[in-house]
């Protein structure tokens, strides 16, 4: 079976700076991979590039479609890959003021992808959008209610929500905990987790919390200064890191 | 009478040809917003300069104007480009609308059909039918090569989700010759079913967007709804207070400070010959 992603030297340089060098590798249906590494290490430009929101300066980046063909993410046009961003992947901000439509109800920012995908049929609509709100643990009288109203781990939700409503395949997250309180993290990381193995969703998360990568992810690849320099089972490379830095980052964590 | 000092309709022949090029490729494209070098006018933003420049540009001696502001011939912005256009071109003017050539109007569609020796100009403050959802020029401009509409979708659904109905009563976005959405500027949604199938041509001048677009003669227009939300035009309880006409847009009128009130047709020539007809 062809790998869901396949990537291959993907590179990018922001004019003389480095983004991210020489990165390979390949992503399973249904698997969850972290990158992990320290701030500037090259973790998000790395996911922008793989999601299409910045355009690579070297390498390439293979998509498994539906219906089995491989195509070049590079050589689709702009039409294609936009339609790929808002049916089949999925992204999860930080912020979740980036990835919601802050103007508008819960129940529109839900259903906004399959507007864009040509619902026309308000109840139904309607009905999905509640459906996903319980899905994501809230309550469905919040369903009109604008995402300012909404706690940072309810937008958070409302996000992951606003991604899944179309039954994407893939979907980046970018430190999809960053900025919560720790019971908070907890309780989306296992949301997290539940939906990710409910809907066979093939997830890359970034982040620099090494918790997070152990409990989502399957595999995990640590970056510094834009290069890989260690990937491996999560387990694996956390109970045993090869690389100095990557000693060091396990090392570093914080126990209680 | 031609003011000495101004060429025919105010501006010079290179800028209507500029004018005309960009209505040219509005009529081609229809709902496609074209972009042009709008011109400083003698008069602030606001208070039709879009629809000022085209009517200058189309407009020819033998032509015959009516100028309309909410339906009305005696308001203040249809009386001061009507007595502009006098100044600077000479031509006849007239409140009947099946007497005139070229209309220019503000916010609404004459009830009197039109036909196809005329056409209707229109002043259209914001063109930009996702401005509000998309403030950015260059995605928005993305959305309407990609058809990428369903945000539209997402206002309605909204304003059904507050208020339990399309709440959108005017500027109501509809798809023009199935392709481009467009904001039929703000004219009540009682007149967005005239726009389809229209004998007359309709152009839309935007001053101070710098845009221009158009709907040809006889074009679908089609006004976005839900399939269980369809598109609904308003209505009224009562017919006009002055001519009895059940079948125009009324405009609610204040009589007093005491809560009274009347309804009356908003187009004044339509409401007067009524007036005449059953008198």
């Amino acid at each position: 079976m062809n790998p869901l992603l396949q990537v291959e030297g993907l590179g990018k340089t922001y004019g003389n700076r480095l983004g991210c060098e020489d990165v390979s590798f390949e992503l399973q249906a249904g698997e969850v991979l972290a990158i992990v590494g320290e701030s500037g290490s090259g973790k998000t430009t790395l996911l922008r590039c793989l999601s299409g929101h910045l355009q690579a300066s070297s390498g390439r980046v293979l998509y498994a479609q539906r219906d089995g063909r491989s195509v070049c993410l590079a050589d689709l046009s702009e039409a294609e890959r936009r339609m790929l961003m808002r049916t089949d992947w999925g992204f999860v901000h930080q912020d979740a003021r980036e990835g919601l439509r802050m103007g508008v109800s819960a129940g529109a920012n839900v259903g906004e992808r399959l507007m864009a995908v040509g619902a026309r049929h308000y109840g139904h609509i309607r009905s999905t959008a509640e459906d996903w709100l319980t899905r994501v643990e809230i309550n469905r009288e919040r369903i009109d209610d604008s995402p300012w109203a909404y706690s940072g781990g309810m937008r958070q939700r409302l996000q992951i929500a606003r991604n899944l409503v179309t039954s994407p395949r893939l979907i980046f997250m970018d430190e999809p905990t960053g900025g919560l309180d720790v019971s908070v993290q907890a309780r989306l990381l296992d949301l997290i987790r539940g939906l990710v193995r409910k809907f066979n969703l093939a997830a890359i998360v970034v982040t620099h919390d090494l918790a997070v990568a152990r409990l989502l992810s399957s595999r995990m690849m640590v970056m510094q200064q834009g290069r890989v320099i260690e990937t491996g089972l999560t387990d694996q490379v956390l109970e045993d890191p090869q690389a100095p830095y990557t000693q060091l980052l396990v090392s570093s964590v914080l126990q209680v | 009478m031609n003011a000495p000092t101004y060429n025919f309709a105010y501006l010079n022949e290179q800028t209507k040809r500029m004018i005309r090029r960009a209505i040219l490729k509005a009529v081609a494209v229809p709902g496609y917003q074209v972009p042009f070098a709008s011109r400083e006018m003698p008069m602030p933003y606001g208070w039709g300069t879009g629809g000022v420049q085209v009517t200058a540009a189309i407009l020819t001696p033998d032509d015959t104007l009516k100028v309309i502001d909410q339906g009305a011939d005696d308001t203040t912005n249809a009386v001061s480009i009507r007595k502009f256009f006098v100044k600077t071109s000479g031509v006849a003017t007239t409140e009947k609308t099946e007497d005139a050539t070229i209309i220019q109007t503000r916010h609404r569609i004459p009830e009197t059909p039109l036909t196809e020796d005329q056409i209707l100009v229109f002043q259209v403050p914001i063109p930009e039918p996702l401005r509000f959802l998309e403030p950015r020029e260059t995605e928005t401009r993305v959305m309407h090569a990609l058809e990428e509409y369903g945000v539209m979708q997402v206002k309605l659904y909204e304003d059904i989700a507050q208020y339990g109905q399309i709440a959108t009563t005017y500027a109501y976005p509809a798809k023009v010759a199935d392709r481009y959405v467009f904001d039929p500027s703000p004219i009540p949604k009682f007149d967005n079913p005239k726009l389809n199938d229209c004998p007359a041509l309709q152009l839309f001048g935007a001053g101070r967007e710098k845009r221009i677009y158009a709907v040809p003669p006889y074009t679908k227009v089609v006004s976005l709804d839900f399939e269980d939300h369809p598109f609904e035009i308003q209505t009224w309880d009562r017919p006009c207070a002055i001519c009895g006409s059940r079948k125009s847009f009324l405009d609610e009128i204040l009589t007093d400070d005491a809560g009274g009130q009347m309804f009356v047709c908003s187009d004044t020539d339509f409401c007067a010959r009524q007036q005449n007809q059953s008198a």
